[in-house]
């Protein structure tokens, strides 16, 4: 049943999910963000989800890997096991996974047009979303959407207005992998990174903080520290860094996020005690 | 949840630009679906290719995100006044109080495939080849913001062939949110090689037409299209005759990733949640226009579910035969011809199909019936398992101050 409200829009982070290049998990994430240790970039490394069935954990590829990793650590950091039925999952990603795009348009340049089915499949923006559901066997409602470098922000939009009209927890996964060329020339991006937060309208023991979203205008907020900020502005899913680097250092405050050309997503941030 | 009202809507597809041509086509039991020419591919199959896309110029100031898929948004966006509406519209509330929420699958991919086909000798794409404004999902939601002058939020939904239906519900929350006061939903997808010879790559694709619930039914025909609503709050100028998005639902199949349960139980949850958020019981639909994608397993799940939940007596059809299956914008497609047949009390026959499946129990239209219908039901299913139905009903009395 959905309300209208004036309320601002907001949830509690109940857990948290990240990876990255050189960050393995959100640990490690909120070591670098808060100068606890130097920023050593490295391929990120996405493990073969064990929670899918050995067929189709053979089809997934590394965006879906990247994905469904980010937002498995968010459940288990939230204390929820891979068991949780009935989470509503909202999928934010500037496009699907490059390495496919690239083998059907070479492919369709080539005389013979051979496309793998299973490729095809997999080609579409909602993988991560199909292959979430059929993992965690859950049917709740999931949706994949982008607004290219502001994927992030439009995501979080829509799992706060969601849990908000809901009263129940959201999923948001994040996520980004780099093309191959020659698409990457077009697109570049400094790798792959994704990062999961799960939203709760309730307050919980153990959450990370409050967060209360906004529209504005400012620009957006760079990091201070060159190698972050090289990240953050070279893979739209680390867009969120200035949110995870506040959530990290336990600190009140307002992170201005890249959303639309013209539009920021101020998200105010408070520790929970 | 509180209806909303669809003070402005319209679509473009094989069967006509706009309402007027649309609603004779639909009458007329015109299809739109014809043998395969498009661009350079072979394959034996029909598709519902929209005329005259090659001649529309999209405005100089937007000519970087120059594509077939955005010259069909472009030409739909002038049919009917749409775009004059939502500029009033703008006037009156303020840009940014206005979102943009759209679907598509394929964005401008076929942009995409032709650079490949010239690609450079290092294999460079050519210069002239604008990723951000074509290939790009959100490329889209981009242009359609621009087009319209709007300044509020934005997104675009891509979950396969149910994406132009979860805008409708993404529109309402944002609503609720009270990050807008109205938006401009709708979806666009345009031809492209990859759904062509894809499909075709998981022998999903008819030779023919498609038949979509015909005992002989061998898959779909692809086509394009591009509908969209102007949503709002209902207000004074929002009386009987108005129609209404009054529910929504959407669920996984978290079964498979291009098969459909076979008992269709995302679908059912779907359905079962739409209905539960327009405060109906399912005796109350009149009419279902069925995802109905002429494939032999979708329209098997589907009829299961619709039966589970319904029985055998509301009317059902697929439009599909007609317009063929426009992918991420047939949700939108599918949403504008239920507000067709609730205004105009046409229920609109199935095209194609001449023997309808026996065990499929359902009370399937092959012909056009004329009832005053009021509330009906359209579903929408997409590849990994993404389901999405929407009631929409119309108003027969003075509505009800808040």
């Amino acid at each position: 049943m959905i309300e209208r409200e004036t309320m601002t829009p907001g949830a509690y982070v109940r857990g948290i999910g990240v990876l990255g290049p050189g960050i393995a998990d959100w640990p490690s994430a909120a070591a670098l963000l808060k100068g606890e240790r130097p920023y050593a970039p490295a391929p990120t490394e996405a493990p073969p989800p064990a929670a899918l069935p050995a067929a189709e954990r053979r089809r997934t590829g590394a965006t879906v890997r990247l994905a469904l990793a980010a937002g498995l650590e968010a459940l288990a950091d939230a204390g929820l096991d891979a068991g949780a039925r009935a989470l509503a999952t909202v999928f934010a990603s500037s496009s699907g996974d490059g390495a496919i795009c690239h083998e059907i348009c070479s492919a369709l340049a080539s005389p013979e047009r051979q496309i793998s089915p299973t490729r095809f499949h997999n080609s579409v923006h909602n993988a991560a979303s199909g292959y979430w559901s059929i993992a965690l066997r859950d049917m709740a409602p999931s949706t994949a959407l982008s607004a290219y470098d502001g994927s992030f922000a439009a995501g979080l939009i829509e799992a706060l207005a969601q849990s908000g009209a809901s009263g129940a927890p959201v999923l948001l996964i994040a996520y980004d992998t780099d093309y191959p060329e020659p698409l990457r020339a077009k697109r570049p991006m400094a790798g792959s990174f994704a990062a999961a937060l799960l939203l709760d309208p309730r307050s919980s023991a153990g959450a990370h903080a409050r967060l209360e979203v906004r529209l504005a205008r400012d620009a957006a907020d760079p990091l201070p520290e060159a190698p972050l900020e090289a990240l953050r502005a070279g893979i739209p899913a680390a867009r969120s860094l200035p949110l995870l680097k506040l959530i990290s250092r336990r600190d009140s405050g307002c992170a201005l996020l890249d959303y639309l050309e013209d539009l920021r997503l101020a998200v105010n941030v408070s520790p929970c005690p | 949840m509180k209806p909303l009202a669809l003070t402005h809507y319209t679509a473009t597809s094989a069967i006509g630009r706009g309402l007027g041509e649309t609603l004779a086509a639909l009458r007329a039991g015109r299809g739109g679906l014809a043998p395969c020419t498009f661009e350079t591919a072979v394959l034996e199959t029909c598709i519902g290719e929209v005329p005259g896309l090659d001649a529309v110029r999209v405005p100089a100031p937007l000519a970087r995100f120059d594509c077939r898929n955005h010259r069909l948004a472009l030409l739909a966006l002038e049919q009917d006044g749409f775009g004059e509406a939502v500029r009033r519209c703008a006037a009156r509330l303020g840009p940014a109080r206005i979102g943009v929420l759209l679907g598509t699958s394929t964005s401008g991919m076929l942009e995409t495939e032709l650079a490949y086909r010239h690609r450079a000798p290092d294999g460079a794409l050519p210069a002239s080849f604008d990723y951000a404004a074509t290939h790009n999902p959100y490329a889209l939601g981009d242009f359609v913001r621009r087009a319209l002058a709007l300044e509020g939020p934005a997104a675009v939904i891509s979950t396969a062939c149910s994406s132009s239906a979860k805008v409708f519900a993404a529109a309402v929350r944002l609503m609720a949110a009270g990050l807008i006061d109205a938006a401009v939903v709708g979806g666009v997808d345009s031809l492209c090689l990859t759904t062509l010879y894809g499909f075709s790559a998981l022998q999903l694709v008819a030779r023919g037409p498609c038949r979509p619930f015909d005992l002989a039914r061998d898959g779909i025909s692809i086509g394009e299209g591009a509908a969209f609503a102007l949503l709002e709050r209902p207000g004074p100028d929002t009386g009987p005759g108005t129609i209404t998005l009054t529910g929504f639902g959407e669920s996984s199949d978290a079964y498979h990733m291009s098969s459909p349960h076979p008992d269709g139980l995302g679908a059912q949850a779907a359905m079962r949640q739409a209905l539960a958020c327009a405060g109906l019981e399912p005796g109350q639909i009149e009419y279902i226009n069925l995802h109905g994608t002429g494939t032999p397993s979708n329209d098997s799940a589907e009829a299961r579910a619709v039966a589970a939940l319904f029985g055998a007596a509301v009317p059902v059809s697929s439009t599909k035969g007609a317009t063929g299956h426009t992918l991420g914008a047939a949700g939108a497609l599918e949403a504008v011809i239920c507000a067709l047949a609730l205004r105009h009390g046409l229920l609109p026959g199935g095209l194609n199909t001449t023997a309808v499946d026996p065990g499929l129990e359902l009370a399937y239209l092959t012909g056009n019936r004329a009832a005053p219908v009021t509330r009906v039901l359209s579903n929408s299913f997409g590849f990994g398992g993404s389901n999405c139905s929407l009631v929409l009903e119309r108003r027969t009395e003075e509505p009800a101050h808040d």
